[in-house]
């Protein structure tokens, strides 16, 4: 009950806030939504699937430069197409990586996953040519739901119609991820979570479950990348380092991997926490590392978690 | 007449150490046959041989006239043999209901399915329902594997591997790690599933020798990696070979004292 009044104030402030006059705080939450996307992917790999990707920014980085070639290069300017083609282009470099990926398991899944991140980074670093190196690639503004909107300035752009076009495209990936962790097909993820041997003695693929799963997470981080670079206009190599990737890990156990929405409470956090300790002093990685050894140790299950704690206290 | 499972002149080595040396067996329908052998005989390896989990280095395996050498166990489960593990083998975070249902789904080909709602399935809850039934889990349904007693632990490992409704059926030490007294209530749970679902063959690894003699049609003793018997209990009772090779024990007035081989 808690869980869900608490979500419904959250969910309501989301869609009030951008008329409540505060546009620096409405741009700020945009990265969030993208993060959020991308973490309710992730968290179909770590937290259903028991595998733990180092190297999931690579797909986050794929998606922001596919936005970047096909509206800076190629003119396509709908936000859906992009959005799209970005997935496709996701789940076509995933199944080989993931066909690797997915033979190992534990740090051996992590690292591998963290390696195929770093060759990807080292390539939009060095092919300039393609890649815009080190600079990166110009991400052009895109149309929402065919409309151009160019008499809106930037603000007015990313805090208004942006903004609610990513809140959406966040609530349906939700609405899909629910539905998949609902699934026949969510709950034999979560058998190989527990138990890998005894799942394949009971028919279920693991492989086949487990790349799957490793394809799912790569398009949900593909779209995620395109809404955090549409706002920047930018997309550089270290969407793809592998500190984003640590980011991301941080932000899930910030939010709890165990529950569905705690990514997305991660997310948020991890964000509106981000900016008030950088505005506060330059050793914000400082704060964050020692704010990450808390939550490891004494709340594992995150800020979910302790929601969850008090729901059941108070029951 | 095909025989349900036949394992022909079946080898595994492992490096210089030959666990099974030529390993002939068949298990017919409506048979319960039970594989007996001191510790190191190859019972373990020959189970996982018959169930997928270890290719043979050398000879055949066919299951209801294919070769399913090597196929690996989530095909062969696929295709009607169901295994239990010697350890305790279940899913500790996921309910019973779900541990079940994992293996419904599997049976009824639904297991990948991405957008069905597995709440509604009323399928998928109806075998739940079943299989709890028939192992007396019915009204702990929502609680996590984990915090189960440890005989109810054993028995839904077995229910899991029921609810798949095979043709055959291998536990290996189905009453392995639960009380002498709770031994006899999972074997006579699991013989009484086997009835109900259809199961037409029963195979089993079991160093208790009351419930070998208790159960078996067959019993199949294995010696070093070798099939030193394959009889009725009766006859393998009186194989003076066996009982100093296998079941290192005295036999009194006909019938085997109770003990581990």
């Amino acid at each position: 009950m808690i869980v869900r009044a608490l979500g419904l104030i959250a969910g309501a402030a989301l869609v009030l806030l951008p008329l409540a006059g505060v546009p620096y705080t409405t741009t700020l939450l945009l990265p969030a939504f993208g993060y959020a996307v991308a973490l309710l992917g992730l968290n179909l790999l770590f937290g259903s699937t028991g595998l733990l990707s180092f190297g999931h920014a690579l797909f986050i980085a794929l998606g922001g430069y596919t936005a970047a070639a096909l509206t800076g290069r190629f003119g396509v300017r709908s936000l859906e197409l992009v959005l799209l083609a970005a997935a496709l282009v996701a789940a076509l470099v995933a199944v080989p990586i993931g066909l690797l990926c997915v033979r190992y398991v534990k740090i051996y899944f992590g690292m591998l996953t963290l390696a195929f991140g770093m060759l990807f980074y080292s390539f939009l670093y060095k092919f300039y040519a393609l890649t815009g190196g080190d600079e990166g690639m110009r991400v052009l503004r895109p149309m929402l739901l065919g409309r151009p909107l160019e008499h809106l300035d930037t603000v007015a752009y990313l805090t208004g119609p942006f903004y609610y076009y990513a809140l959406g495209v966040l609530v349906v990936a939700a609405l899909v991820m629910r539905r998949l962790v609902g699934s026949p097909f969510g709950l034999s993820l979560r058998s190989i979570r527990e138990n890998a041997a005894k799942a394949e003695s009971l028919g279920i693929g693991v492989r086949r479950c487990r790349l799957a799963a490793f394809v799912v997470a790569a398009v949900f981080g593909a779209i995620g990348g395109v809404l955090l670079v549409v706002p920047t206009g930018l997309a550089d190599p270290l969407l793809a380092y592998w500190t984003h990737s640590g980011n991301l890990v941080f932000m899930l156990l910030l939010g709890g991997f165990d529950h569905f929405l705690g990514p997305v409470l991660g997310a948020l956090v991890f964000i509106l926490l981000q900016d008030s300790v950088m505005s506060l002093t330059s050793y914000w990685r400082f704060v964050f590392g020692a704010i990450l050894a808390v939550i490891v140790i004494f709340f594992p299950r995150g800020l979910m978690g302790l929601l969850d704690a008090r729901r059941a206290a108070a029951s | 007449m095909t025989a349900l499972l036949e394992a022909t002149d079946v080898r595994k080595s492992y490096g210089d150490t030959l666990a099974l040396d030529g390993v002939s067996l068949r298990v017919d329908a409506g048979e319960f046959v039970s594989i007996i052998g001191p510790n190191g005989a190859g019972k373990t390896t020959l189970v996982n041989v018959l169930t997928g989990l270890t290719p043979p280095s050398s000879g055949r395996v066919r299951f209801k006239g294919t070769d399913v050498a090597g196929v690996g166990p989530a095909r062969l489960a696929r295709l009607g043999m169901a295994r239990s593990f010697q350890l305790v083998t279940i899913f500790p975070a996921l309910s019973v209901a779900d541990t079940l249902a994992v293996a419904a789904l599997s049976r009824l080909r639904r297991s990948t399915r991405p957008f069905a709602a597995l709440s509604r399935d009323a399928d998928v809850r109806a075998a739940v329902d079943e299989v709890a039934a028939l192992f007396g889990l019915h009204d702990k349904l929502e609680r996590a594997a984990r915090t189960l007693p440890q005989g109810d632990k054993k028995l839904l490992d077995v229910a899991s591997a029921f609810a798949l409704r095979p043709d055959v059926i291998l536990m290996d030490e189905p009453t392995s790690g639960v009380s002498t007294a709770d031994k006899t209530t999972i074997m006579q749970t699991l013989v009484h599933a086997a009835q109900r679902m259809g199961v037409r063959a029963i195979v089993q690894v079991e160093h208790d020798m009351d419930i070998v003699f208790g159960y078996s049609d067959r019993i199949v003793a294995l010696h070093q990696g070798r099939v030193l018997a394959d009889a009725t209990p009766d006859a393998i009772r009186a194989d003076a070979d066996v009982v100093r090779a296998v079941l290192g024990i005295a036999t009194t007035q006909g019938r085997t004292q109770p003990g581990r081989a």
